[in-house]
């Protein structure tokens, strides 16, 4: 077998000159973007988080931490982003993970529909779920005005922090129920068998086999629906309706609105860092103890 | 005596086997309890795109949301309001490169990384998970100000106009997540093909790329496809990069969907939304059915719901 596969690879590699050549091109492309397109825009930021704004908006250079003690001076956006997004994963994984240990256990032979029916959503535009909140959410003819009509209660949903906590936890669910099913579906259930032989009661079973079992996709999932809660814009900006901003909101507004580039990319590039601990830590705090990574984001 | 007393069953046949399943059932309140939780998932899942296509069909010419009647008018008026066919028209001058590219360079790339040493795959690994961790509005910004200050740069150093915003900037900032994507999901079919294949079309003395052409690539057929219709769909459904780097004329659907929420959204808005939905959907379709006819025809079950399940 290893004889065959060093066979394989040499004959594969061909000349060494021209394979290496072949190499070369088959990952520039992707090189150039990764280099154009991520590097350098990253790069950019970080530069223009030291400057200063020009007179007629955009970036002059200099040498200041003027815009991160700003930031520091106005934390509102931030704070509200790292409340949602905390509240959101709790949110997707109260949700999702009975839906995904029924799915995983108990859905038998409609278990590939039941799939299909949660790929779907999370298939189609992101933006038209969103805004179909709010028609639901309408004060007069959404679950609001049929409240009223029926109790006389009045309240209101648009515009508020629950809004966007339903627009979040709606749209990133699928996130957070994919990875949970996948090793939910893997739980040997002679282990569950074993623990009951054992005597074993249900919850000590589900909390010594099947949460361990299932820890790694818990932590993925928390941490595929966490980032982009966090870097959020588009639910905020419908089903904020401009009287809620998290993160993202102030982002767009200090780059486009203020044209205070400097501002935006010290805004920027503490919320990268803040995702990078973040995520980060959480991995390693998972993954502490064990001998081999057994979570990742990729 | 040497048999086991309950037989050893993989995890993959562990499900639904009619004896075992009493093993971990709950009381009755707690199988009740999944059933009614997994059924209001679904209905919160399905309530808000009901609530869309229903109020395309409103035959109100007021407000969205108050009911007048069934009519399927407002399809008409979108599909004539020339505006919006030529927003649908950009959708696809922006996707349909996009998927084409970003599959190319991304399948290059994960054959690539498997001929390259430890460090370089590092590097790209590490490459991929920033753009994983950075968020999708930040990377838009971040692209925006490279393009509007390198364009300014062109300008002043080469005495040129400057370049614009329009579909080349959006195409080419899209096409870095597309190409993340299908590297992600060429690399991870990749590394659980069966080397045997390739390993007896050397031992036969076949050359590289006819073994390339006829036993690798119909293996990673599958993620291909799956790679092309989700950049595809990416793309033609895509707002936030799409907004922060398209020009003049080069407004796409998405575009023209949020500017209608801005300003309030009209039935018109619910049949372009209703009609974009189904488009969509028959994209998954098309997915479902070409893997299907894929894993039949080579025996190997790929669908376009196991990728997407999997690969998150």
């Amino acid at each position: 077998m290893t004889a065959a596969t060093a066979r394989g690879s040499r004959l594969a590699a061909g000349g060494r000159g021209r394979s290496a050549l072949l190499t070369s091109l088959l990952v520039f492309p992707a090189t150039l973007w990764y280099v154009a397109l991520l590097v350098a825009p990253l790069a950019i930021v970080v530069i223009f988080s030291f400057g200063t704004r020009a007179k007629n908006g955009g970036y002059a250079p200099a040498l200041t931490l003027d815009n991160y003690a700003d930031l520091l001076n106005r934390p509102e956006p931030f704070v509200n982003s790292l409340v949602m997004a905390t509240a959101g994963t709790v949110g997707c994984l109260l949700v999702g993970l009975p839906l995904a240990y029924y799915l995983a256990t108990r859905a038998g032979s409609r278990k590939n529909v039941l799939l299909l029916l949660l790929v779907i959503p999370f298939w189609t535009s992101f933006l038209i779920r969103t805004y179909a909140w709010l028609l639901i959410f309408n004060p007069d003819t959404g679950i609001p005005g049929i409240v009223k009509l029926l109790t006389g209660a009045e309240f209101r949903v648009r515009g508020t922090p629950i809004a966007v906590l339903v627009g979040l936890v709606y749209g990133y669910l699928p996130l957070m129920v994919f990875p949970l099913y996948v090793t939910l579906e893997r739980l040997d259930r002679t282990l569950l068998e074993a623990s009951k032989d054992l005597g074993a009661g249900r919850w000590a079973t589900f909390r010594q086999i099947t949460l361990p079992i299932a820890l790694p996709g818990l932590v993925t999932g928390s941490i595929l629906v966490f980032i982009p809660m966090m870097g959020e814009y588009v639910i905020p900006a419908i089903l904020g309706y401009g009287q809620f901003y998290m993160m993202g909101n102030a982002l767009v507004s200090s780059f486009l609105e203020a044209r205070n580039w400097p501002a935006g990319s010290a805004r920027a590039v503490g919320l990268i860092a803040v995702m990078l601990v973040t995520v980060t830590f959480y991995l390693w705090f998972v993954n502490r103890g064990r001998r081999t990574r057994e979570t990742s984001v990729l | 005596m040497t048999a086991p007393a309950v037989p050893v069953v993989g995890p993959r046949t562990a499900n639904g086997g009619a004896p075992r399943r009493a093993i971990d059932r709950g009381s009755g309140f707690v199988e009740r309890y999944f059933r009614i939780h997994t059924s209001l998932v679904y209905a919160f899942l399905y309530l808000p795109i009901v609530v869309v296509i229903v109020f395309a069909f409103n035959a109100t010419d007021t407000r969205v949301t108050l009911w007048r009647g069934f009519s399927p008018k407002w399809f008409g008026i979108a599909l004539n309001d020339p505006l919006v066919q030529k927003y649908v028209l950009n959708s696809f001058i922006v996707a349909i490169p996009n998927a084409i590219f970003a599959t190319l360079f991304g399948t290059m790339a994960a054959l690539g990384l498997q001929r390259v040493g430890k460090r370089v795959r590092l590097a790209f690994d590490a490459l991929t998970y920033v753009s994983v961790i950075v968020p999708e509005i930040v990377i838009a910004l971040a692209t925006l100000v490279l393009f509007a200050t390198s364009f300014d740069a062109i300008e002043a150093v080469f005495g040129v106009t400057r370049p614009g915003f329009g579909f080349h900037t959006i195409i080419a900032a899209h096409m870095l997540f597309n190409i993340s994507l299908v590297l992600l999901l060429v690399r991870a079919r990749l590394s659980t093909m069966d080397r045997t294949h390739v390993e007896a079309s050397y031992d036969l003395f076949a050359p590289p790329w006819p073994t390339f052409r006829q036993i690798t690539l119909p293996q990673l057929l599958p993620a291909i496809m799956a790679g092309f219709l989700l950049s595809f769909t990416f793309s033609f459904d895509d707002y936030v990069i799409t907004t922060f780097t398209s020009g003049p004329g080069s407004t796409t659907i998405p575009l023209y969907i949020f500017g209608a929420i801005k300003k309030g959204v009209t039935p018109e808005t619910n049949a372009v939304a209703t009609m974009m939905l189904a488009f969509t959907l028959a994209m998954l379709a098309v997915g479902q059915w070409l893997l299907g006819r894929q894993s039949r025809r080579r025996g190997g079950g790929a669908s376009m719901t196991g990728i997407i399940v999997e690969q998150t």
